[in-house]
């Protein structure tokens, strides 16, 4: 912005003094969490905490990936964070394409009831349901389950899902579904050459985001999940956490484990949001 | 909405054969060949064939549950009745009332209020404040704020309460370290043994700290996006009528992003109201009843052995009625803004 040339030399080291504390704020317990994962214990437990590892370490890593405490070892529960998250996200975007598409290229009755609704349903919290949906699991012998977990999350991503892909097919622009009509492609054709490619990143997107929510929640798993060959990474986490003697070190480097996937899926996402908002101020 | 779609068909029928009829494109997998351009205006099932999906998951797995949790929180439910050995009594109104003359009840109420209060009034000024810092630092600098913020924002909720939890440990945490070097004068004494999560209003501070951390990256992207969108001539006449920058952003930034804060506000209340998984982590499960906020009392009768139907659904039908009494205002404002249209 060019509003921000303006100002002396005072302000603009008080402003950079500002945004490096913000950085610092934002970043250090991310930070501590890393460099605690490489600690020893002694180094972890000393009276004087040290900002970097003196003494590096992987034993907490080992450790971790050799699933100290629980019955299996860290590649197991890694597994089974991984399937639910990629059959909820395969589920939930076929689901959710069909629905967006119709909500943002057709007008029909109850279109305004039915958005409407998607807005409420996704401010529900699980917490609340969790009575009736842990009945209902149980008489479908879906508790302890991987394919219940699977089933609610479905359900409580789609609508999010649903009105975010919302967005991306209406930006398609509809001369170019048009155009292909009229040199004679079919609707179906139309929507798997034309449409669906410009959606895709769109769908990409929102695949991610409900691949990170389904790889972060702990509620539902929590309270489905019982025996340990079912447990997901978060599920891991609270076991170790739970336990009287709490290993830092461990802990620490099993929650490194488990953030870094998503971080990193997180941030292609954030890039591909940034790059559509300055597309769209480009056109407009 | 419908009618002036209807009305609209016919003018545009004659170039655009595709997005009016999407019916018959959405045969899955079929090879869906070139069909003459003739159909019915009145009725299509398309749209509804293709929204049906939605509508059914989400009936049966929230509309449904939402249903029961009426149903139990109206009845004396136990586990012989749960199991449809014995019909349940109708109670009226008697869960709720047992609920509310709970003195713990409100406890838990006070909890949730004043928390989500605090969470919600520091995420918007700490946002608010890095957006416009954001939007006035230069390129590098701006980027590595950015992108540090990101790094909390991407951090799963999991995560960040144990490593808040750890920070605020005894023994080897940072905080109850650096409280104890402090002067006893300006700080008080006793910091390096002290167990932060042993008492509410402790591990509320925590607990508030560690969800604006998480939260202040998303009011600060979504506030700068509205700030470019403020023409710079405005901030230009503003300097040079000589005014501070406290008085421009009342004047100005304030009233033109007004819909930007409404929403971010209304969001923060519905999220911060309902946080579950940070609490569980600090305070340690269920364990700790004193540091119980909505969410979690919810939960707790829920899963408690044997679940507590009637009194459980009365409880989180309260959360569920008080969210939904904010997503009111959320579904004005976004109606108004023309998002459902």
């Amino acid at each position: 912005m060019s509003t921000s040339r303006t100002g002396g030399r005072g302000t603009r080291v008080a402003l950079n003094t500002a945004g490096i504390l913000v950085f610092l704020f934002a970043v250090f317990p991310v930070f501590w969490m890393v460099s605690s994962a490489f600690k020893t214990d002694e180094d972890i437990n000393s009276e004087t905490p040290l900002p970097v590892p003196v003494h590096w370490t992987l034993r907490h890593f080992k450790a971790v990936i050799n699933g100290q405490g629980l019955d299996y070892g860290l590649f197991h529960f890694f597994l089974n964070s991984l399937i639910v998250a990629v059959v909820t996200v395969a589920v939930g975007s076929v689901v959710s394409v069909l629905a967006a598409y119709a909500v943002a290229r057709t007008r029909f009755r109850g279109r305004v009831a039915f958005l409407l609704m998607l807005i409420i349903v996704q401010m529900v919290p699980l917490e609340a349901l969790m009575l009736p949906l842990m009945l209902n699991a149980q008489r479908l012998h879906l508790l302890n389950s991987l394919g219940g977990v699977i089933i609610v999350y479905v359900g409580s991503t789609l609508a999010f899902s649903v009105l975010m892909l919302r967005g991306f097919v209406a930006a398609v622009p509809k001369d170019l579904e048009d155009a292909a009509s009229i040199d004679g492609a079919s609707r179906a054709t139309t929507f798997w050459r034309i449409t669906f490619p410009l959606v895709a990143p769109g769908l990409v997107a929102t695949s991610i985001f409900s691949f990170v929510n389904a790889w972060n929640e702990f509620v539902i798993a929590f309270a489905f999940l019982k025996d340990q060959d079912k447990y997901m990474l978060p599920l891991t986490l609270s076991y170790s956490f739970g336990r009287t003697q709490v290993e830092w070190g461990s802990i620490m480097a099993s929650s490194t484990l488990f953030t870094i996937p998503v971080m990193v899926f997180f941030l292609i996402v954030q890039r591909r949001m940034v790059s559509g908002l300055v597309a769209g101020a480009v056109k407009g | 909405m419908a009618n002036t779609a209807d009305t609209a068909n016919p003018a545009s029928m004659a170039n655009t054969g595709a997005p009016r009829a999407p019916g018959r494109a959405e045969r899955p997998g079929g090879p869906g060949g070139p069909r003459p351009a003739r159909r019915t205006v009145r009725f299509r099932p398309g749209p509804y064939l293709l929204i049906a999906p939605t509508v059914a998951t989400i009936a049966v797995l929230i509309l449904y549950p939402i249903g029961q949790l009426v149903w139990m929180s109206f009845h004396k439910i136990g586990t012989r009745e749960v199991r449809g050995l014995e019909p349940a009594e109708n109670v009226g109104f008697k869960n709720f009332s047992t609920v509310l003359e709970d003195d713990f009840f409100w406890k838990v109420l006070l909890n949730t209020v004043l928390s989500a209060a605090a969470m919600v009034v520091l995420t918007m000024i700490v946002g608010t404040l890095v957006g416009l810092l954001l939007n006035r630092l230069g390129r590098k600098m701006s980027l590595l704020v950015s992108s540090g913020a990101l790094l909390a924002w991407a951090t799963p909720a999991i995560s960040s309460a144990i490593v808040y939890k750890w920070l605020f440990t005894p023994g080897g945490g940072l905080v109850p370290w650096l409280l104890d070097l402090l002067p006893n004068w300006l700080v008080g004494g006793g910091w390096d043994d002290y167990n932060w999560f042993s008492e509410p209003l402790t591990t509320y501070v925590v607990l508030v700290l560690c969800v604006v951390w998480q939260s202040f990256p998303f009011i600060a992207v979504s506030v700068l996006a509205g700030l470019k969108s403020v023409p710079s001539e405005l901030y230009e006449a503003a300097r040079v009528d000589g005014s501070s920058a406290w008085t421009t952003f009342w004047q100005i930034t304030f009233p033109l992003l007004k819909p930007v804060f409404l929403v971010l506000t209304v969001l923060s209340i519905i999220w911060d109201f309902k946080v579950f998984t940070q609490l569980w982590f600090l305070s340690g499960g269920t364990a700790n009843r004193d540091s119980f906020n909505l969410a979690m009392y919810a939960y707790s009768e829920a899963v408690a052995f044997p679940a507590k139907y009637g009194l459980g659904g009365a409880i989180a039908l309260v959360l569920t009625a008080i969210l939904l009494v904010f997503t009111g205002f959320y579904v004005r404002v976004m109606v108004k803004q023309g998002e459902v249209a």
